[in-house]
């Protein structure tokens, strides 16, 4: 027996904050390879401290739905779930390199393969370059496109900035669009410039975030200049300085990412069947039938 | 009752069954049959199944719960839901034949027979308990509950699952044990689980100290509000967030393993084993406004005014103030009367009645 539990942050005030996590557990649920597909919540219920209390198997796989390795990854969600032999270097990352490591959970004696986050496997990247098809509904987007990938970056955590340059450079490389340029909202180079940075007319923006809220909703489309007033929403795509921008919304949003979360178990060791290439299938742009990027192993 | 459930009666006697007063056993003279009712021994297996078929209730009760891969958390809860530890197989099956009623928190569940001893389950809000079904928005699927326990009747988001304000109008019927356990754990994440632990006197419980000095980053703060000065603080938070008025779950954390606290922990079915996330969110506010010292202000205010500031207070801390009605000016807490009260005491910028609230100024 083999259970899933997809941990994330969720929210005190803001509703939506745990539907991506929701949509993604009944993606993976649909497939069918786990006994059992949880969720759980630093903010929410079930919370990281009583989730694995709840679940039956003996083997439990857990992967966060964050986007960097940094404070909630290694300190917080460790020590809720009582991975007591966990330190620092379990991982053995260099802030995007995590995969997964073993650990018994003290308080129900289950084994937990606690995986990297989300946000730093090489499928992320799929995600993002998908997340570009869907909001601009071309499944072959890139010639004559610039592409921003953006974070929220803090002085704080390295890594939160290297997990959004480690994509972009991944993106960048696979020389589909024109540019690709990583960019945050809280440090250089900052996103409010976003026109500066490009010369292509067109700009696909992907903030990598894991649900909407008040950053991918609010603070990114008025500093972009998207729009005066969130409130009263945006075009798209929206003339911005002789640009179209393309705002896509938190990529964490993108149904692909549920192949994230499956890739992190089956890496750690889950006996996840042919469900990644289901999910990939499924969660495909309509009117495509182009592989989804060129898979996790490039 | 079905040939089934004989048949796996038969083959399990030689194990010994022994559930809820009915014990069956393999002995060297032949199978012995034993009810509250009375025992037949010397059996043969024609006469074993006779004897069974006359007992086709403790013989479907004994099936329904040998059901070998469900989780002992839920035996244990399916279980309690229709009294199975008090009350006999009979007198279970009549009650069950009309419906059990049982409550979790907001919940009330039915439990119902089915064809030969199978239960079937149906949960719904206990406000709704005397609807007719065909008036409630009605579910099959345990996990459509997570959009039914995400906002309240007035449509506002509900941070805290145990909150008391579990929306109204929807019903789940037909459920299995499984799917009904799970609704639950939707509907109220973990607590059946906790509940479980602690019946078997193994529920983990982490007290406010332990809770607030494991807290880091922008929560590390809150340890700095123990003083080791008492811990009337603490009364404050339990009376603010864990009355059973706000959660209904009931608490069992006190402020350290050797010193409880002085408020009740209420009366929920269900155990709360530590100070929860919006509990820990609050109690980082809470150290940041209680580090600022009392200072004597001034103001001026007749009896009544000072009376109306303390309806006021009630009013928001009881959740009240959106039911006072327009035009009941004789509610301290009405909305005209607190205008009014803001017109003639406040002035300019917000102050009331004109004084700085830093003094030192």
């Amino acid at each position: 027996m083999q259970s899933l539990v997809i941990v994330a942050h969720g929210s005190h005030l803001n509703p939506d904050a745990s539907t991506p996590t929701y949509e993604h557990a009944d993606t993976i649920r649909d497939a069918g390879v786990f006994d059992e597909v949880r969720t759980a919540f630093w903010k929410e219920e079930p919370s990281f401290r009583e989730a694995l209390r709840t679940v039956q198997a003996e083997e439990v796989y857990v992967v966060p739905l964050f986007i960097s390795e940094g404070y909630f990854t290694e300190q917080v969600i460790p020590r809720e779930l009582r991975l007591e032999e966990w330190d620092d270097d379990a991982w053995e990352s260099d802030g995007t390199s995590a995969t997964h490591a073993t650990l018994e959970a003290t308080d129900v004696g289950k084994t937990v393969h606690y995986c990297g986050p989300v946000g730093t496997h090489d499928a992320m990247s799929d995600v993002i370059v998908r997340r570009a098809e869907t909001v601009t509904d071309d499944p072959g987007v890139g010639e004559g496109v610039g592409l921003a990938v953006v974070g929220h970056g803090t002085e704080r955590n390295e890594n939160s900035a290297k997990a959004i340059e480690y994509h972009a450079d991944r993106i960048a490389e696979r020389d589909r669009f024109d540019e690709v340029k990583a960019l945050f909202m809280d440090e250089d180079p900052e996103v409010d410039d976003v026109t500066d940075f490009f010369d292509s007319d067109d700009i696909v923006v992907v903030p990598l975030f894991v649900a909407d809220g008040y950053h991918t909703q609010e603070d990114i489309p008025e500093d972009m200049g998207l729009t005066d007033d969130y409130r009263t929403g945006w075009e798209t795509p929206a003339a911005v300085d002789g640009h179209d921008v393309w705002y896509a919304g938190a990529v964490g949003t993108e149904p692909l990412m549920a192949d994230v979360v499956l890739e992190r178990a089956a890496e750690a060791g889950a006996d996840v069947g042919d469900a990644v290439e289901a999910v990939r299938r499924r969660t495909r742009v309509a009117g495509t039938d182009t592989e989804a990027g060129t898979g996790a192993g490039d | 009752m079905n040939d089934r459930q004989v048949d796996a009666l038969v083959a399990a006697a030689g194990d010994g069954v022994d559930c809820d007063g009915l014990r069956v056993a393999e002995t060297p003279d032949g199978y012995r049959f034993e009810t509250p009712g009375g025992a037949a021994e010397g059996l043969d297996e024609p006469a074993l199944r006779d004897v069974a078929a006359e007992n086709p209730w403790f013989v479907s009760n004994w099936y329904y719960w040998r059901e070998l891969d469900r989780p002992a958390v839920e035996t244990a809860f399916l279980r309690w839901l229709e009294g199975a530890d008090d009350r006999s197989v009979p007198d279970r099956y009549e009650a069950l034949a009309e419906g059990i009623e049982a409550s979790w928190g907001e919940l009330a569940v039915e439990v119902t027979l089915g064809d030969d001893g199978h239960r079937t389950y149906a949960v719904r809000h206990a406000d709704d308990a005397d609807r007719p079904v065909e008036e409630l928005a009605v579910h099959t699927d345990p996990l459509d509950a997570r959009e039914l326990v995400k906002y309240d009747d007035r449509g506002r988001y509900r941070p805290l699952k145990t909150a008391p304000t579990l929306q109204t109008g929807w019903a789940f019927v037909d459920l299995d044990g499984r799917s009904l356990v799970r609704a639950v754990d939707v509907v109220y994440p973990a607590t059946v689980t906790n509940w479980h632990l602690e019946r078997q006197g193994e529920l983990d419980v982490s007290h406010w100290r332990e809770t607030m000095e494991r807290q880091t980053g922008i929560y590390g703060v809150i340890r700095t509000w123990d003083r080791g000065e008492g811990y009337e603080h603490v009364n404050w938070v339990a009376e603010a967030c864990c009355d059973d008025s706000q959660c209904l779950k009931r608490r069992e954390w006190e402020y350290d393993d050797d010193t409880d606290l002085d408020v009740d922990g209420g009366d929920g079915a269900f155990p709360c084993r530590e100070p929860c996330s919006l509990v820990v969110a609050a109690a980082r506010q809470w150290t940041k406004l209680e580090g600022e010292q009392p200072q004597t202000y001034e103001f001026e205010l007749t009896p009544s005014e000072k009376e109306q500031i303390e309806d006021i207070i009630d009013a928001v801390a009881d959740g009240e103030a959106g039911e006072i009605r327009e035009a009941d000016v004789y509610e301290g807490a009405n909305r005209y009367r607190a205008r009014f009260l803001r017109a003639k005491r406040f002035d300019g910028d917000g102050r009331l009645d004109g004084v700085s609230t830093d003094q030192s100024r």
